[in-house]
């Protein structure tokens, strides 16, 4: 596969952008300025950005509670992400969902979800009205391991193999289901996914160029109206289920030397394919991306919070409504 | 207007919808069956007349079909998805109540989820106890969604093509024991409004608000004692959620009694919020103390004996608002 060097700053950027959002999003809920739950995305960036770069917003996915990385591979505004998950009235869900429902309908971002398998059987929705409507989009789901074990997981794999549905299940292994080692074998969650009667492949989710290139086949697959694909990635989680959660479960050693092996931005650098890429619009990428950040944060810290009436208001489009 | 039974006053909407809309699309187990349409044959003739892509049989997968009927909503399509028996709410309850209910709300706004999805309700057929609730007072204490209970086949009409067209989720409730009840129904399409109940009949003496199935028993009882010369004036919501509490408190202000008629469990049910409305908002009209005549705190017997001493009666009825009258 060729890669333009152009397409490489933008793969570099997003996964760096992710990186340091969340690394700013963390400092921030450290400093008790963002409310709730925060999930942590870090060391998955490759997928993300990887599987994203074949979609266009006319495309769609359904995220999970770790979604922040989606959003941002998906396009989502990093403004209104921030003032979102500070809770605040312009923020992209007028502050009522918060980190884990970001979505944008104008980028195919169908959510975020707090549901552990609750995304699956909406993208494959997402997928049927493409293949109803004949428009050649597709739909992607990630799945973390954990959610590989939902039944809602299994229902959607079925009902897309059985209707060809153009859907791609992105599994995104990290080996923790919350607290807990996930104790299923790399590969047997593809395995799975394959005996639904579908293509399934495990690769190295801390690659950017597997993700990249197994994902281009089963988007063109899914385009070509020959039906779903899974793919899954294998990326060791960063930090813990959540923010705060310091993995005492983990074996330290094993934790610290897999932080560093499966970080996948050096790795990316290293690769001969961005032997190209310069130094200086590196380093150029990452002040910019550092300087929208804090330009982000500050607005979005002091930015207003919602009114206390507009909790009434999106429950309905029109409760007592008449016909549309 | 033509006589039709609720059943095909049901398919003749989804035929008027489906061809009035391209983006309709009819979802779920055996819709597509071209030998009936489904175990009652609600959907029969679809699949033949709009295609296997618009009239989609899906495998026994019900988060699956709620989950996809949801993400077709969000993204361009109306679906009209059938859950075969309430029942089955069990099964997929998370893909309604925490994804399809709350997209709008947790995304501030941003997403539309035009889904219709049609559920068979009550006992009376001998299906036992997972294939009998009623159970739509779950969903009324759901926000996000609507909730729609027709009694006769001009409703059914009218309310199923207003749940079709309106951009909000709605679980439309078919009593399985009243599909071959017949009425004069417009022949041509038509919508009935949400929140807006209908008086079935008008009186003085007491009032009772029924739901689904059981305004019929409440019409009877109503026939019954304008012989004894007792007045009954009898509400029928139509929709459950909204409710239109305003006709309950008006009809009430007038009669000064009332009975709530509801085949739910008695707990938290329809006949709870409605005497908890009233108690609320209209305690100065009441003369008596409010009845409500619910099934008992029990699953839904198989056995026809039992089942007939579950379901609420047209003599409980009857005996209900004797009571309230003589107060």
């Amino acid at each position: 596969m060729i890669y333009s060097t152009e397409m490489l700053y933008q793969a570099y950027r997003s996964m760096k952008l992710i990186r340091e959002f969340e690394e700013r999003m963390r400092e921030e809920y450290q400093r008790g300025k963002l409310p709730g739950f925060i999930h942590m995305y870090r060391n998955q960036e490759a997928i993300a950005v990887g599987a994203c770069m074949h979609l266009g917003d006319e495309d769609y996915i359904a995220s999970t509670h770790r979604g922040h990385g989606h959003c941002i591979a998906k396009g989502c505004d990093i403004e209104d992400m921030l003032l979102e998950l500070a809770c605040k009235q312009d923020g992209i869900c007028k502050g009522k969902g918060g980190s884990m429902h970001i979505a944008d309908m104008s980028k195919g971002m169908l959510g975020a979800n707090a549901i552990v398998g609750g995304g699956p059987p909406i993208a494959a929705g997402a997928a049927l009205t493409a293949r109803t409507l004949g428009n050649g989009r597709v739909s992607m789901a990630f799945i973390g391991d954990g959610a590989s074990d939902q039944g809602t997981v299994a229902e959607a794999l079925n009902l897309a193999s059985v209707l060809q549905l153009p859907m791609i299940f992105m599994y995104e292994n990290n080996h923790f289901a919350e607290f807990t080692r996930n104790p299923k074998p790399d590969g047997r969650i593809a395995e799975r996914a394959g005996a639904y009667g579908m293509p399934a492949v495990t690769l190295d989710g801390t690659d950017f160029f597997a993700v990249y290139e197994a994902v281009a086949d089963a988007v063109q697959r899914g385009r070509q109206g020959r039906g779903p694909s899974a793919i899954e990635a294998i990326a060791s989680r960063y930090y813990g289920h959540f923010e705060g959660d310091a993995q005492q479960y983990r074996d330290s050693t094993e934790l610290e030397s897999s932080r560093i092996t499966s970080d996948p931005i050096p790795k990316f650098l290293a690769d001969s394919r961005c032997s190209d890429l310069e130094t200086a619009r590196i380093e150029q990428i990452d002040a910019e991306i550092l300087a929208s950040l804090d330009a982000g944060v500050e607005r979005a810290l002091a930015a207003a919070d919602p009114l206390p009436e507009q909790l009434y208001s999106d429950v309905y489009v029109n409760y007592r409504g008449e016909s549309a | 207007m033509s006589k039709l039974s609720i059943r095909e006053a049901i398919n003749q909407v989804l035929h008027e919808e489906m061809a009035r809309d391209d983006r309709v699309v009819v979802m779920g187990e055996d819709v597509a069956n071209r030998d009936n349409g489904g175990v009652y044959g609600i959907t029969a003739g679809l699949a033949e007349k709009f295609g296997e892509l618009r009239v989609i049989d899906t495998p026994i997968t019900e988060s699956a079909i709620i989950g996809a009927a949801g993400g077709a909503a969000l993204t361009g399509l109306r679906p009209v998805a059938e859950l075969m028996f309430i029942d089955f709410l069990g099964v997929c309850l998370d893909q309604l109540m925490n994804q399809i209910a709350k997209f709008r709300y947790m995304f501030g706004g941003g997403a539309t989820t035009p889904v219709t999805i049609r559920t068979m309700i009550g006992a009376g057929a001998g299906t036992g106890p997972q294939h009998s609730a009623i159970l739509y007072p779950m969903l009324v204490a759901i926000p996000g969604i609507k909730v729609v209970a027709p009694s006769n086949a001009y409703d059914a009409k009218g309310l199923l093509a207003q749940a079709i067209r309106d951009d909000d989720p709605v679980v439309f409730c078919e009593h399985k024991a009243i599909y071959t009840e017949e009425c004069e129904v417009p022949d041509e399409p038509f919508t009935i409004p949400f929140g807006q109940a209908r008086t079935v009949c008008e009186g003085t003496d007491v009032t009772v608000v029924a739901f689904s199935r059981m305004v019929l028993l409440a019409e009877q009882a109503a026939t019954q004692l304008a012989a004894e010369g007792i007045s009954v004036e009898v509400i029928d919501p139509r929709t459950l959620s909204p409710l239109d509490d305003e006709a309950i408190l008006a009809s009430l202000q007038k009669t000064g009694r009332l009975v709530v008629v509801d085949e739910s469990n008695p707990y938290c049910s329809m006949a709870s919020e409605v005497s908890s409305i009233v108690v609320d908002r209209g305690f100065d009209y009441l003369d008596a103390p409010i009845r409500k005549v619910t099934a008992p705190h029990t699953p839904v017997p198989a056995s026809p004996v039992l089942e007939l001493e579950y379901v609420p009666s047209v003599a409980d009825v009857e005996a209900a608002i004797r009571e309230v009258v003589a107060y």
